[in-house]
């Protein structure tokens, strides 16, 4: 900060704009060092940083099947990351993806499990459209507090997500619990009228995985090509010339609340009717969050965060078949 | 029958009391290093990952050493580690303190359940309870009053000494300046970006307690996912305590009671749903925020004015 200490002539100044080089660049960045420090780590730890390196991004691509189950992760990361992005770019922080994924697949089973002799071609369909309303009506509720009452959503999207966990215990041990299932908290299986399709044969990877391109593809126009999406970056970067230029506040909360709720929503429906099945304790690893961090290495921009997802599906995907990390 | 229904509450009336003094210690240990953070003017939402970090490393240290006191000690160490590198993000490179605090957040999940995997499902012998003056056996106050732990009382000390420390003493008016007008702070020499860094470090010192509080004292159990919420019900509780010491410590108390009710209600041979139970920290901290930010006014008066925003030494 002291000026003309090194570099007597050189004056420094921040960029209006960032360059279309720094927007892709921060976000391979970013990338490139959560690898090196993540394999510093390793090295800390006494695991050969190489053999783990393999084992994350070399041995998954040698199968096909482990190529499936990246995508089988990426999907519902990359969906998420880009509703949640939404909301970030307005300074709207949404934390709580995890419930609103909850609970779109709650929504989800249930119509399911209430058509499960239904062989319509449009349960499936039907049962996409009822998660995505139940994810953005759970984040409705935070956007509601905050806009009537102030509440500030950070807090309340924590809160709601630990209540939709709690909901879904409730559920699966009880009024949705599989009748024939030995007491198992899990429901019945669902119809095959309610799973999407496999999307490469020989693997668990499904057409789930469409819809977290489709939701890339809207992000993209959404935010980079659209009024509103101009106004609601314009509000998380200038709040006050936001305002001045009456980009509402109260809009920006709800847009980017109900963009993040509407695709975890998504995203819990393709879990479900995707390698799940059923209704069941655990629904998800985790996604709500690690998005929050594909999000942020993506730099909230939609191409960034393609970059990053597939980062961290890669590193997701083998977490949570092996164990490792 | 009836007496014995009488002896019945009682004890389940003691136990309530009891548990929830238990319960309210990392709760208070955290929501006072939060309290502290941000009247320096920054908003620390990590605590969540640095409890659970310093409820890992505290477990696992209490485990290896047989040293309650060793074990909070690393605890309280290793959070303070990650406020700091959570500190050198927002002061040093400016970043946004939201994300940043979240990020932080998510890595400390990360080191907690990396630190507690070998230790999944272990116990720990619990914190011995203290016999002040040997008062602990008088019926009915003498538990409460003398027969805690050593940290339930450091953090009634904590509490009172910050409560005084934020009125009286001129560290606590410096910490305040800093969090209020950091320009002007800055303009009489006050080092503000160093104060920052001592009081998001000493506030990840307690959350760091408080987590290895949860850990070795209060569940004397490790399973991954330990902390369950109680760090942003601690941000919350900054907030529903105006960022007042005593406000919060009350807070923490009811807070407490709450997250007991399950147990307490089980006791007593209603029956309400378990998960509703869990639920109900959760719906309240809801509607108490709903409720207490709804007076703008009022936050605005408590609220450090610098709070969340970055700070530039040459801006």
């Amino acid at each position: 900060m002291r000026k003309g200490l090194l570099l007597p002539r050189l004056k420094l100044e921040l960029r209006t704009n960032p360059s279309r080089f720094a927007v892709i660049g921060v976000s391979l960045m970013a990338i490139i060092a959560s690898f090196a420090v993540g394999m510093m780590l390793l090295a800390i730890l006494g695991r050969s940083p190489m053999r783990v390196a393999n084992a994350f991004f070399i041995q998954p691509f040698t199968s096909l099947y482990g190529i499936g189950e990246i995508l089988l992760k990426a999907g519902p990361l990359l969906l998420i990351a880009q509703g949640l992005a939404v909301g970030y770019r307005a300074n709207v922080w949404n934390i709580g993806a995890e419930g609103q994924l909850i609970v779109g697949a709650i929504a989800a089973g249930a119509l399911a499990l209430s058509f499960d002799t239904s062989n319509s071609v449009f349960l499936l369909p039907a049962m996409i459209i009822v998660g995505a309303m139940a994810g953005a009506t759970w984040a409705a509720i935070a956007a509601f507090l905050r806009v009537r009452w102030n509440a500030n959503e950070i807090l309340t999207t924590f809160m709601l997500s630990s209540v939709a966990l709690q909901l879904l215990y409730y559920l699966v041990t009880g009024p949705l619990r599989d009748p024939s299932g030995q007491n198992f908290p899990q429901s019945a299986l669902f119809s095959d009228a309610a799973l999407f399709g496999t999307l490469i044969p020989g693997t668990r990877a499904n057409t789930s995985l469409l819809l977290g391109l489709a939701g890339t593809l809207i992000a993209y126009i959404f935010i980079q090509h659209s009024i509103h999406g101009f106004r609601l970056v314009v509000s998380g970067l200038a709040p006050r010339a936001a305002r001045y230029a009456g980009f509402g506040e109260a809009r920006a909360v709800w847009i980017g609340l109900i963009a993040g709720g509407t695709c975890a929503g998504i995203a819990g429906v393709g879990e479900v009717a995707g390698p799940i099945g059923m209704l069941q304790r655990v629904l998800s690893p985790g996604y709500g969050f690690a998005a929050i961090i594909v999000a942020f290495l993506g730099g909230l921009h939609p191409i960034g965060i393609v970059l990053a997802h597939s980062h961290g599906a890669t590193i997701c995907g083998r977490r949570l078949r092996t164990g490792v990390g | 029958m009836a007496q014995q229904r009488g002896i019945n509450m009682m004890d389940t009336l003691m136990f309530i009391v009891l548990g929830t003094l238990g319960a309210t210690t990392p709760l208070l240990f955290a929501a006072l290093g939060e309290l502290v953070a941000e009247r320096s003017g920054v908003l620390n939402l990590s605590i969540e990952g640095m409890m659970a970090t310093g409820a890992a490393v505290g477990f696992a240290v209490t485990t290896l050493s047989h040293s309650h006191g060793l074990g909070f000690l690393a605890g309280a160490l290793a959070a303070a580690a990650l406020s700091l590198a959570f500190a050198m993000l927002v002061l040093v490179c400016l970043a946004n303190q939201v994300a940043a605090g979240l990020a932080i957040g998510l890595l400390g999940l990360g080191v907690s359940a990396l630190v507690g995997k070998p230790f999944e499902g272990n116990t720990v012998a619990p914190l011995s309870k203290l016999n002040i003056l040997g008062l602990a056996h008088v019926p009915t106050i003498g538990p409460i009053l003398f027969g805690q732990d050593i940290l339930v009382y450091t953090g009634v000390a904590l509490l009172a000494i910050l409560a005084w420390m934020f009125k009286r003493t001129k560290l606590g008016l410096i910490i305040r300046a800093v969090g209020e007008a950091p320009t002007a702070a800055r303009d009489i020499g006050y080092p503000v970006i160093g104060i920052r860094f001592g009081c998001v470090a000493f506030g990840g010192l307690l959350a760091g307690t408080g987590g290895a509080y949860l850990s070795t004292a209060y569940t004397a159990l490790w399973t991954e996912g330990l902390v369950a919420g109680r760090g942003w019900i601690a941000v919350a509780l900054v907030v529903f305590g105006s960022w007042i010491p005593l406000r919060i410590a009350i807070g923490a108390y009811v807070f407490a009671a709450i997250s007991l009710l399950e147990l307490s209600i089980q006791g007593l041979g209603l029956y309400i749903p378990s998960q509703f139970l869990s639920a109900l920290p959760y719906i309240v901290t809801i509607v108490v925020l709903a409720v207490i930010s709804r007076d703008t006014t009022y936050l605005r008066l408590n609220r450090p004015v610098a709070l969340g925003k970055v700070f530039r030494y040459d801006g």
